[in-house]
């Protein structure tokens, strides 16, 4: 009992994890239909902008930022949230501009090749002395260490603590309040109504009086957007931050992309409910079964989904282009 | 002076010269239309006018701008608007968001109820379907809405490319019904069309192209009593 909530709790915050990245992978896939596999490098960037403010921001205000007993008060974090979606933003919109929209009209593994390419280039870049450097660094503490909730639940061996902390509360209301903006954006705006329809056909879309490319740069604006809230919220809870080449970013991106494709890629509500599968999938599997394995049964579930329903969860059966 | 004006206009698909030389021009409140065989470039020229396709050579002009140089939406807002061929209509949004896009430009709410209204009138079923997915809609009704969706556009130059495709004869004779109702309200139309029997009837002016190149201009009525439309085109002997 206490074993299983406290795993829950946790599937829950690295479900948002999953799902506020796997949101920019399934975005640009329905627009543009190409893996941008730079993606998981600005998930990247949003944690070691954030990391680098915090570092700087800290001593500022005459706190420590190696001291995890001293804490800054609660806008510094958010401070440091909105600068680091900004900037990545305004990386994404890059990246798109110049690597990807003079490819619109090629074939698309040459847009694949393009993006491994922008994909090694933000990595190496982000090693170099300059920038944030080739080792790994102790992301600042952000949020008090407060305990929101502590209930004592039976376990195999006698009654255990359960914790609800406040990082992944933070974690799970950010990523929602996040989700919520966009599934309304998406949904309920007509800016969301043309990136529907451009995903659907470009063309079509551009006839409709739609300006595509401004639709296209929106879509990388916001999908960067969220990819640096996921890095920065994944700094909060695991603060030994990997140097940005690292494989365990790699795995972070790669498994987001998972959780876009069980869900269907293309599919913004699938992304969401991918990462949230994916999460508990690994999770709980590594609880009751064996950790060495975490990554075994999401790539398990992959195949498995993919054999059962190939167009993903909620992704549609039928081709819709004809 | 002419409302559109496509000036000696040849167009690429890689190596393949799609239009050699098209020039063709229509006039405020005209309605003209361009008629020939499958592959013949009618579909090319009206893409390459809404700024999809880049010309090779040509120039073309509308309502005194030279436009062959702008993005799509460009075009559209400035009046020329089209519903492309195979209606293009978007599966995965819902009808009524479909009717939204068309009036995509347009902010003058007011206008763009009312104009929506009286589209609607003219296609009941698909008011009966607003809130359906696009993509459940039967062909001919996908039809009904494409022409909806390009008249809450309120263009000064609607190109309309092969409205008629597809459809049951009464729903055509519908078709050009409206066709010729929103003339006169005051819209010019480009009609590319198969049926070039109907096409020919609505028309003030026709122009025959063949592969790539304009045969044959003239007043609708004069083309539809020429003995060689009239094989071609209209399945006389
Ligand atoms: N995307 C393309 N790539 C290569 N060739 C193309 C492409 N689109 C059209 N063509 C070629 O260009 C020529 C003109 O095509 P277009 O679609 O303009 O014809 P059309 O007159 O509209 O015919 P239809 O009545 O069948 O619609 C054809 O020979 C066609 O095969
Ligand atoms: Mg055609």
């Amino acid at each position: 009992m206490a074993d299983f909530a406290q795993t829950l709790m946790t599937a829950l915050a690295v479900g948002s994890l999953y799902a506020l990245i796997a949101l920019g992978y399934t975005m640009v896939y329905g627009i543009l239909k190409f893996i941008n596999f730079a993606h998981s490098d600005i998930v990247v960037l949003g944690a070691w902008l954030s990391f680098t403010m915090a570092q700087r921001l800290l001593p500022m205000l005459g706190l420590d930022p190696h001291n995890p007993a001293t804490t800054p008060p609660l806008w510094v974090g958010e401070v440091i949230l909105l600068a680091s979606m900004a900037f990545c933003s305004l990386i994404g919109f890059a990246i798109e501009r110049l690597a990807y929209k003079p490819l619109r009209k090629a074939p698309r593994l040459n847009v694949l090749i393009t993006a491994i390419g922008v994909s090694l280039l933000l990595q190496n870049v982000g090693q170099l002395n300059f920038v944030f450097g080739p080792s790994p660094q102790k992301m600042p503490a952000l949020l008090p260490t407060w305990e929101l909730l502590r209930v004592s639940l039976p376990s195999a061996n006698g009654n255990r603590d359960v914790v609800v902390g406040l990082v992944d509360v933070v974690i799970i209301v950010t990523s929602a309040v996040l989700m919520i903006a966009l599934e309304y954006l998406v949904f309920r705006t007509k800016t969301g109504t043309a990136m529907r329809a451009v995903s659907f056909d470009i063309d079509a879309s551009a006839l409709m009086g739609i300006p595509v490319d401004r639709v296209v740069s929106f879509t990388f604006v916001l999908g960067s957007a969220l990819a640096a809230a996921a890095g920065f919220l994944y700094a909060l809870k695991y603060p030994g931050l990997n140097q940005p080449a690292h494989a365990t970013w790699v795995l972070l991106g790669l498994k987001a992309f998972v959780a876009a494709v069980i869900g269907g890629i293309g599919n913004v509500r699938g992304a969401v409910l991918g990462g949230f599968v994916i999460a508990f999938v690994e999770q709980f599997g590594a609880f009751y079964l064996s950790s060495n394995y975490r990554d075994v049964y999401v790539f398990a579930l992959l195949i498995a989904i993919l054999l059962v329903r190939p167009s993903g969860l909620l992704g549609s059966t039928v081709r819709e282009k004809v | 002076m002419s409302l559109l004006v496509v000036d000696n206009l040849s167009v690429f698909y890689g190596a393949i010269e799609a239009l050699r030389g098209v020039s063709l021009h229509v006039e405020q409140g005209e309605v003209v239309t361009l008629i020939g065989a499958n592959g013949a470039g009618k579909s090319t020229t009206l893409r390459t006018i809404s700024g999809l396709l880049p010309p090779k050579t040509g120039t073309i002009r509308f309502d005194g701008q030279t436009i062959h140089n702008w993005q799509p939406h460009r075009i559209v807002k400035s009046g020329l608007v089209q519903a492309p061929e195979g209606r293009k209509i978007f599966a995965n949004l819902t009808v009524d968001e479909n009717l939204q896009l068309g009036a995509f430009l347009r902010t003058d709410r007011t206008a763009i109820r009312a104009d929506r209204d009286r589209a609607l009138e003219l296609f009941p079923r698909v008011r009966e379907r607003l809130n359906q997915q696009a993509g459940t809609l039967s062909g001919g009704e996908q039809q009904m809405l494409a022409i909806a969706r390009a008249l809450v556009a309120r263009p000064k130059l609607l190109m309309l490319d092969e409205p008629s495709l597809g459809l049951a004869p009464q729903l055509v004779r519908t078709i050009f019904q409206v066709i010729r109702e929103i003339n006169l309200a005051g819209t010019t139309i480009l009609l590319v069309e198969q049926n070039a029997n109907m096409a020919l009837q609505v028309a003030h002016r026709a122009y025959v192209i063949e592969v790539g190149r304009i045969r044959m201009e003239g007043p609708a009525a004069e083309l539809a009593a020429s003995d060689e439309v009239r094989k071609a085109y209209l399945g006389a002997h």
